[in-house]
Parts: structure tokens; C-alpha cells; sequence
């Protein structure tokens, strides 16, 4: 890498950092559905891409489906499993606190992760492209046709949510209940049904992320803690429950971890999107693209 | 303190002593060692948990560097354990001071992750730093701690010792919730507000705090460090800090033997679970260690679904229910 000019360095970074950071802006995502209908952050998130990277995996090479009809089914099941949690363990909890539904959705992500390990076992998992032409090169950098998908798969999801939650009933009446759950009620909206779509919602964008990372990635069960972290990250960057705010953040993350990995050291790599996190916490936690009037509106 | 916790501590001294004489088995010392390693940690966090009411996801973290900083200096710079464990304790002053000052403004759902984050990073900087931390591989040859001249070389005397420290740890912390501090930090938990305007300075008890229980971690980090006499990164991955976090909130956070009972418990669930083993064969289960990581969640899960005020409430609750039943 070292011989290459130090535009292609840079190209290459980037196309490196649109590809980790696609990630990040889908679970950011899945993190501000779930945050904005119910002020709960689902610290099992990142379990939901980790069960829709190894339920494809199972589906694609060991079972020898179709590509369409195993993503279609891996998300089918992800969003099941999503709907489950929240009937089974947000749903009756009568008296919430913050402490408590964190420690709840904490004990769902061991749940999910020791599922995973009993079920995928404990080594990584390998998945084919879902194309396999040649690399394209670019101004001397090589994109993947995987990084392809999965920008445009990210686009799709994005303008998907955008029709979703701007132009049907539905996904107003989760707006309605973000906003103000008491008048959303009062309208007719039956807001403990909006808070299971959400979760629905939300795991099979994860799910989703899942599937389109694992070609490149590897995916193994334990990976849920550090994919959650960061796309965290990038939620509270672009300013948390703000979506467009999460794709931004979510891409400028992994176009900084890339570079970050390429001049200072890829061993610190993991380490560079956390102390963004951090940094970000620290200083503006309403993040870059949210308002801190709207922050001192949320409980906390 | 008051008189039933001096009780409380009475009875746990003469079962310390006792435990010994009716264990003849090294290795189920061995067991109850580390689960005095957990129950130090507990007790700090049950502080900063359940009387001050902040969550730390990090307190693996302040472990790791405990243990960490036992390592390196008494086997690259060849000092002695005991300064070693108070060179690990200012050392995790300072972080968890930097740490908390920043962090401790936030609250509820950004403070879990900001601690979890930066657990997150000492665990990643343990693997990465290998000229200092041994990387991957760890630090070997970690010598005996010795206690005025005496060398622990047995687990019998590493067992008196550790739990010593945790007696210690309780008193000190029980004599701190009944000082003014920590009437201080319940009222915090109550309502920050209503504490800040009776003249509760909330900052700086949040931080105090913070930093009192990162101590508790240290030592219990330095200790583990001199029992088992090699650290790798393995131990300190995130899940350490979750399960630490787990035992606090399963015991129940709200009084220090809550705490204290949930570290016994799930310190002792893995060996409840081996030995089931063969019953559960018998009904043609085949368990395998593998699974309790199932068992821990699912615990975690139930404990917070059906008694989030955790064990110890729900037996005093029923202790209180059945007295009433005899009187009547």
C-alpha cells in the first residue's frame, strides 16, 4: 500500500470508510426507529445484525437458496425475533426506569449472543459476494462490487424509511407517537402496536445490515457489542433520532476510522470510532446535526 | 453503621473463617477467592449504582488496569506488590477522575455507553500495546503477593487474605452510606434536583463516588493479578463489565448486601451449573459450560422482569412476609 500515490491512498480510504460507514448509518438507524418511538436505546442491536449475517450465511452456503429468498427470509426472521423482544420483555415491564430497561435490553443482547455462539458455534463465518466480478478500479483504488451493494442497498433503506414514515398511515402514527404519546393515543393511534412495529422495524434493518457486511466482514457471534458501540456512535453524532443526521455521521465515522487505520494504525482501529463517540459524548452529546433545544425536550 | 449490618458483617467473618475447615478442596477455595475478587468490585459498584444512581458499563475497565498495573510493575520494574497495588490505585484515581468528569454530566442511556465505550477502548489498547501489556499473550511470571512476611503461597492463605479485603471494603462502605456523604448520594438518587437545592454539591459527589468504586475495582483487579499470577486481555473484554454490572443488578442495587449476594451468586452459578451436570444428564439434557452464558442472560432477564429490586429484596421481602405469618 505504501508504493501506491497518495491520492489513491486516499480514494482508496474512502472507498474503504463508505463501506465500513454504511454499516454504521444502518444500525444508527435501527437505534433512532426504536429511540424515537420509545426514548429506549436497544443495546441489543447489534446482535440483530450479527443473527441477519449469520442466518444468511446458513441460508446462502449451507442450504444453497437464492440470494433474494434468503435475504427476504433472514429478514422475515430477524424482524420475528425483533417483535418477540419487545412483546416478551419490553412490552409488560408496568413501571420503566432507565436503568432498568437498559439492564433489560442488555440481558436480550447476552440472550441473543449465546444463542448465536450455541447455534453458529464460536468460529467466523464465511459468506460469498453477491457478485463475484473483479474488482472496478478506480483513479488506481480497487472498489468492490460488495461496497457497491452495499451503498446502493443503504440508499434504498434510506429513501425506503423516508416514503415509509412521510407517506403512509402507518409510519405517521410512529411519528405521531414520537412526538407526543398521550395526544397520539387521544387520536386513536394505538401506540403500544406503534412501539412493536418500531422494534420490528428496526431489527430488520439490522438484519439487513447484517446481510449485506458479511461478505466482507466475516461475521461471528460475538460481534454485536463493538458493531452496536459504533453505530451508537455514529447515531449520536448525527444527533440521536435524527435518521438523515445517523447516514452522514454514520459514513463520516467510517470514512475516518479508515484513514485513521491506513496512517496512524490499523491496531487501533476499533479504538478511533469509540474515542469519537467519546469526544462527541463529551462535548456536544446533542450531536453535530441535532438541536440542543430539542435534546433538553428528551428525559435524559 | 447499623446494628444489622454489623451483624450481617459478623456472620460473614465467622463463615469466612469457617469455610475453610469444611472446604478441604483447593480447587472450590480457588472458587470462592474469585468470587471475593467479584464481590470487591460489586460493592463499588453498588455504590455508584445504587445509591448514587449512575450506571458504569466500564468498571471492567478500572479492573484491567488494576490488574494490569500489578503486572507491569512488579515484574518489569520489579517493585514491590503492595506499592504496585497503590501505584494501580492513584493510577485509576486519575483515569476514572478524567473519565468522570466528562462523562458523569451524562445521563441514563449516553452515560452506559460512553463507559462501555470506553471499556471498550482499554480493552482494545490491552490488546494493541504489546510492548507493555504483553498483548494478546499476556504478561507470565507475575509473583506471590506476601503479607507482612508472610508469602501467600497457598490458596488457604490467599483465601483469608482476599477476604479480608472484602470485609474491609464492606465496613468502609457501610460506614460511608451512613456518613453524611451518603446521605448525600441518596438524596441524589432521589432527585438531583431536590439534592442540589438542599446545598448538595452533585457534581462532585457523582465524582467522588465514581472514583471511590473505580478504586474497588483496582485493588480487586491488583488481587486477582497476584492470585493467578498471569494477565492476557481475555477477562477484560466488555462481557466483564457487563457481567459485573449483571451481579450488581441480580443481587439488587439498592443496598450493599443486595450486591454482595448477587457477586456470591453468579460467582458460584458456573460450578451450581457443572455439577448439575450429571443430574441434568440423568433427564437427558447434556449441559455444557458453553450454555451459561444463556443461563446468565436469562437470569439477568427474568430477575428484572419479575423482581427488579433484585434477590436480596425479594428474600427480605419474603423473610418479613413469613414473620408476619408466624406472629399472626
Amino acid at each position: 500500500m505504501n508504493q501506491v500515490s497518495g491520492l489513491t491512498d486516499i480514494i482508496q480510504f474512502m472507498v474503504m470508510g463508505v463501506q465500513r460507514g454504511a454499516i454504521y448509518a444502518m444500525v444508527a438507524m435501527g437505534f433512532n426507529i426504536i429511540y424515537n418511538a420509545t426514548g429506549i436505546i436497544n443495546f441489543a442491536q447489534g446482535e440483530f445484525v450479527v443473527l441477519g449475517g449469520l442466518m444468511m450465511v446458513t441460508l446462502t452456503m449451507a442450504l444453497n437458496l437464492a440470494l433474494p429468498l434468503a435475504f427476504i427470509l433472514t429478514v422475515i426472521v430477524v424482524t420475528a425475533v425483533g417483535i418477540l423482544m419487545e412483546r416478551l420483555t419490553i412490552n409488560p415491564v408496568k413501571t420503566p426506569s432507565v436503568l432498568r430497561l437498559i439492564i433489560i435490553t442488555i440481558a436480550v443482547s447476552i440472550l441473543l449472543k449465546g444463542a448465536a455462539m450455541i447455534i453458529w458455534g464460536k468460529g467466523s463465518h464465511y459468506m460469498n459476494h453477491f457478485t463475484d466480478a473483479p474488482p472496478i478500479e478506480f483513479m488506481g483504488a480497487y472498489i468492490l462490487p460488495q461496497t457497491l451493494w452495499i451503498v446502493g442497498i443503504l440508499l434504498c433503506v434510506v429513501v425506503g424509511l423516508v416514503v415509509f414514515f412521510n407517506y403512509t398511515m402507518i409510519g405517521k402514527c410512529i411519528r405521531a407517537c414520537a412526538i407526543n404519546r398521550d395526544a397520539a393515543r387521544l387520536a386513536g393511534i394505538n401506540d403500544r402496536k406503534m412501539v412493536m412495529l418500531s422494534f420490528a422495524l428496526s431489527a430488520g434493518i439490522g438484519a439487513i445490515a447484517g446481510i449485506i457486511v458479511t461478505p466482507i466482514i466475516q461475521m461471528d457471534y460475538g460481534r454485536g457489542a463493538l458493531l452496536g458501540l459504533k453505530g451508537f456512535g455514529a447515531a449520536v453524532l448525527g444527533g440521536l433520532g435524527n435518521s438523515m443526521g445517523a447516514v452522514v455521521a454514520g459514513v463520516l465515522l467510517g470514512i475516518l476510522e479508515a484513514m485513521g487505520a491506513g496512517y496512524i494504525s490499523s491496531h487501533y482501529m476499533d479504538a478511533m470510532a469509540l474515542l469519537i463517540l467519546l469526544i462527541v459524548l463529551f462535548i456536544k452529546p446533542s450531536g453535530i446535526f441535532g438541536s440542543s433545544e430539542a435534546m433538553r425536550l428528551k428525559e435524559f | 453503621m447499623q446494628g444489622r449490618d454489623i451483624a450481617g458483617l459478623m456472620a460473614l467473618i465467622a463463615a469466612v473463617i469457617a469455610a475453610p475447615l469444611t472446604i478441604g478442596n483447593d480447587y472450590y477455595l480457588g472458587v470462592l477467592i474469585f468470587a471475593a475478587f467479584n464481590c470487591l468490585t460489586c460493592i463499588g459498584l453498588c455504590l455508584l449504582m445504587g445509591y448514587a444512581g449512575q450506571i458504569s458499563l466500564g468498571h471492567g475497565a478500572f479492573v484491567a488496569i488494576g490488574a494490569y498495573a500489578a503486572g507491569i510493575f512488579t515484574t518489569s520494574l520489579g517493585w514491590s506488590p503492595w506499592i504496585a497495588i497503590f501505584a494501580g490505585v492513584f493510577i485509576v484515581a486519575a483515569v476514572s477522575a478524567v473519565v468522570g468528569i466528562p462523562t458523569l454530566r451524562l445521563k441514563g442511556h449516553y452515560l452506559a455507553m460512553a463507559t462501555l465505550g470506553f471499556a471498550s477502548i482499554v480493552h482494545i489498547l490491552a490488546v494493541a500495546t504489546v510492548e507493555v501489556t504483553g498483548g494478546p499473550s499476556g504478561l507470565l511470571n507475575i509473583p506471590r503477593m506476601s503479607v507482612f512476611g508472610y508469602e501467600l503461597d497457598s490458596d488457604l492463605k490467599y483465601f483469608y487474605f482476599s477476604w479480608a479485603v472484602v470485609v474491609i471494603g464492606l465496613y468502609l462502605a457501610f460506614n460511608l452510606i451512613n456518613s453524611r456523604i451518603g446521605r448525600s448520594l441518596r438524596a441524589l438518587h432521589g432527585s438531583e434536583d431536590a439534592a442540589a437545592s438542599l446545598g448538595v454539591n452533585i457534581t462532585a459527589c457523582k465524582i467522588q463516588v465514581f472514583v471511590l468504586s473505580a478504586v474497588y475495582a483496582s485493588i480487586s483487579g491488583s488481587l486477582y493479578a497476584y492470585y493467578v499470577n498471569y494477565i492476557d486481555p481475555g477477562p477484560f473484554g466488555v462481557m466483564h463489565s457487563v457481567l459485573l454490572v449483571t451481579m450488581v443488578a441480580v443481587g439488587g442495587m439498592h443496598k450493599i448486601w443486595g450486591a454482595f449476594t448477587g457477586a456470591m451468586l453468579l460467582s458460584l452459578l458456573p460450578e451450581v451449573l457443572s455439577f448439575s451436570t450429571n443430574y441434568l444428564k440423568v433427564i437427558g439434557i447434556a449441559y455444557q459450560p458453553d450454555y451459561d452464558i444463556l443461563v446468565y442472560g436469562g437470569i439477568l432477564l427474568l430477575i428484572m422482569l419479575f423482581l427488579p429490586e433484585g434477590v436480596f429484596e425479594g428474600l427480605s421481602r419474603a423473610a418479613r412476609a413469613g414473620r408476619q405469618l408466624v406472629r399472626r
